[in-house]
């Protein structure tokens, strides 16, 4: 079978965890190439030893090579923006794992088809990646009123760049279960908690709904189901406990508030298996290079 | 002994034992009320901080910039502060609360995450206000490692950093310890904020003056999270005793308390099974209500819940929490029954 050339831009962490997961799971990519600045770094010596093409001079070598169809950016919102031109230019597909958000907001089991065809797509946050399928299981069913989140990960696993701008964070996350998944309005909470052992990520949404009716069995349901889809690729995301209905004061009246209690864990590739909130987003990266990579692939055998 | 600076939090800790339904009738009684006897810094927001009107923690009956505008126009020479928790606040309430005109802001962070506040200490120096850096739950770290997260504060532009016992756990020794450390590390003002779950708000608050405190917390009648603070009509009669003059009217604040603020709280605040239970978990104050509704909800013992969310290590923000440990418990109580 023909597979279709990939390469990660970034060689820290996340491009690292990034690499494992491509190489361990067969699928319609080839990783040929991880392209960093620092030929000394963890990432670019892990390429090596990996029997991945590394490169240290940044995106020039990935714009040499005609044959590479998917670039994954796991540097900065400030790289990506310029690196985003470059890449579309070269006619290159970019996967946004920075917060710059270029292109639309993608989260694989709910819009994933909508933008087949585009150029580039940002990946949101660890929190959009985890809490946006919830709200839309809810909001496929019922019209949601108002959705809030709060994401507890471990200290340990949450980087410089969104401690120093936090703001971003909730910003994205929140504009995220809005524009994908579906809510009115909607808050993100984030909530780092230093205990020892660290924590495994642990996300709870709180969906408000302003419908006299609603079938409480068919929104359980839909969000079994789509828990199920996330845990496809991401293997330790799952429900704490069944979702429940509890009335709360609200701005617009006493509303049932649907409660879900998530939790992800990593699956340990690179990062310590708590840190979930960085798994789901190498993840759900990775489904998303593979499902444009066979649409890739689908495509040239339609041209033949 | 220097005179230590007063903020009175009733209007923002408060909030929390009435379920956020201050009015704006009662914010400027209270209000006139502290600002006639001579507090220099009123603090007022939701108990959660700017923006803390949420599912999580509880709405705001009336919403806070309305409460905080009516703080300002009412003041005549008290200065108006807020607390700032990121991530529930945004840089867009930082500024909205600093055009109405408040001219403090303290943000709290749990006090191992200091970096997290650089944003929002660096605003509001920008905006040409006070920052106040709030290290909460300061019983779980050690007196140097709270240092360090107090002087990266200060690194950001801090006036203050406060060692704040969020849980009221701490004991007068090691509040000494703790403001001594902080006084040591930093060129800044040092604050303490206290919580009565043991007994020991005003005994802690007078140690924290004792180890140099520039700067103590209280709320009237103690009206506060949980356990309530440190009454500040008794940190003023204290410190008159201690020989220390706040030039604060003592009988304003006593006025204040018996006729405005008794008639709003739905009973006296006391060290009852589950304010102490609290404490002794190292639970943070705010949860109590959440966790009493919760234990009534699940047919749960309220301490049951405490002591489980002290062994999570659960921080501010996190009341979800309670959720979780309700349900956990409820399963492992039917495992036990279906044993029997």
């Amino acid at each position: 079978m023909s597979k279709v050339k990939v390469a990660i831009l970034g060689s820290g962490n996340i491009g690292t965890d990034l690499m494992y997961k491509i190489l361990k799971n067969d699928g319609s990519m080839e990783l040929s190439l991880v392209a960093g600045i620092d030929p000394e770094s963890e990432g670019l010596h892990r390429a090596r030893e990996a029997g991945v093409g590394s490169s240290h001079e940044g995106i020039k070598d990935i714009l040499a090579d005609p044959d590479i169809k998917i670039v994954f950016d796991a540097t900065s919102a400030k790289a990506h923006i310029q690196a985003a031109e470059q890449l579309r230019e070269a006619g290159k597909m970019a996967i946004d794992l920075t917060p710059a958000a270029v292109g639309p907001y993608l989260v694989p089991p709910v819009n994933l088809n909508e933008h087949i065809e585009a150029r580039n797509v940002n990946m949101v946050s660890c929190a959009g990646q985890a809490t946006t399928p919830l709200v839309h299981a809810v909001s496929r069913v019922v019209p949601v009123h108002y959705a809030e989140m709060i994401a507890t990960v471990a200290s340990r696993a949450i980087g410089p760049g969104t401690r120093q701008n936090v703001d971003e964070f909730t910003r994205t996350t929140a504009n995220s279960l809005v524009k994908v998944g579906g809510a009115t309005t909607a808050r993100a909470i984030p909530v780092f908690n230093p205990a020892e052992p660290p924590i495994t990520m642990a996300n709870t949404v709180y969906v408000a709904i302003n419908e006299k009716d609603f079938d409480f069995d068919a929104i359980k349901k839909s969000i079994n189901d789509i828990t199920k889809d996330v845990s496809e690729y991401v293997p330790g995301y799952r429900l704490r406990t069944e979702p429940i209905i509890d009335y709360r004061d609200t701005p617009w009246g006493r509303l049932p508030v649907v409660v879900i209690m998530n939790e992800v864990e990593g699956a340990g590739d690179f990062f310590p298996k708590y840190a979930g909130n960085l798994d789901i987003m190498t993840a759900s990266a990775r489904k998303v290079g593979e499902l444009y990579a066979s649409h890739f692939l689908q495509k040239e055998e339609v041209q033949r | 002994m220097s005179i230590p600076r007063l903020t009175d939090t009733t209007l923002r800790d408060g909030s929390h034992a009435i379920s956020y339904s201050f009015t704006t009738e009662q914010v400027k009684e209270i209000v006139r009320g502290l600002d006639e006897a001579g507090v220099p810094v009123i603090e007022v927001s939701h108990g959660a901080g700017l923006n803390g009107s949420t599912i999580q923690q509880g709405f705001s009956k009336t919403p806070e910039f309305r409460l905080i505008k009516a703080a300002v126009e009412t003041a005549k020479q008290a200065k108006i502060a807020s607390l700032f928790v990121p991530g529930i606040g945004t840089s867009e309430q930082l500024r909205e609360a600093v055009a109405i005109g408040i001219k403090a802001i303290r943000v709290a962070v749990h006090c191992t995450e200091a970096d997290v506040t650089e944003q929002y200490i660096r605003l509001a120096k920008e905006l040409d206000i006070e920052a106040v850096g709030f290290l909460m739950m300061s019983h779980t770290q050690p007196a140097e490692v709270l240092a360090r997260q107090a002087k990266l504060m200060e690194s950001y532009g801090a006036d203050c950093v406060y060692v704040v016992d969020s849980a009221g756990a701490l004991v007068p020794q090691d509040v000494r310890e703790r403001v001594s450390a902080l006084k040591d590390a930093l060129s800044i003002d040092v604050g303490f904020h206290a919580h009565n779950n043991l007994g020991l708000a005003i005994g802690n608050t007078v140690a924290a003056i004792e180890a140099g405190a520039d700067q103590v917390d209280g709320t009237v009648r103690a009206l506060g999270a949980g356990a309530g603070n440190a009454p500040t009509e008794a940190i003023v009669a204290t410190l008159n005793k201690m020989g220390i003059d706040t030039g604060i009217s003592l009988a304003g604040l006593m006025d204040l308390s018996e006729e405005v603020v008794a008639p709003i709280m739905p009973g006296p605040i006391v060290i009852d099974r589950d304010n102490l239970a609290s404490g002794y978990a190292g639970v943070y104050n705010s949860f109590l209500l959440h966790v009493k509704k919760a234990a009534e909800q699940f047919d749960l013992h309220p301490t049951d819940i405490m002591e489980e969310l002290g062994k999570r290590q659960a921080i501010a923000g996190q009341e979800d929490w309670i959720l979780d440990v309700a349900l956990e418990l409820v399963e492992k109580k039917k495992g036990i029954q279906s044993i029997k």
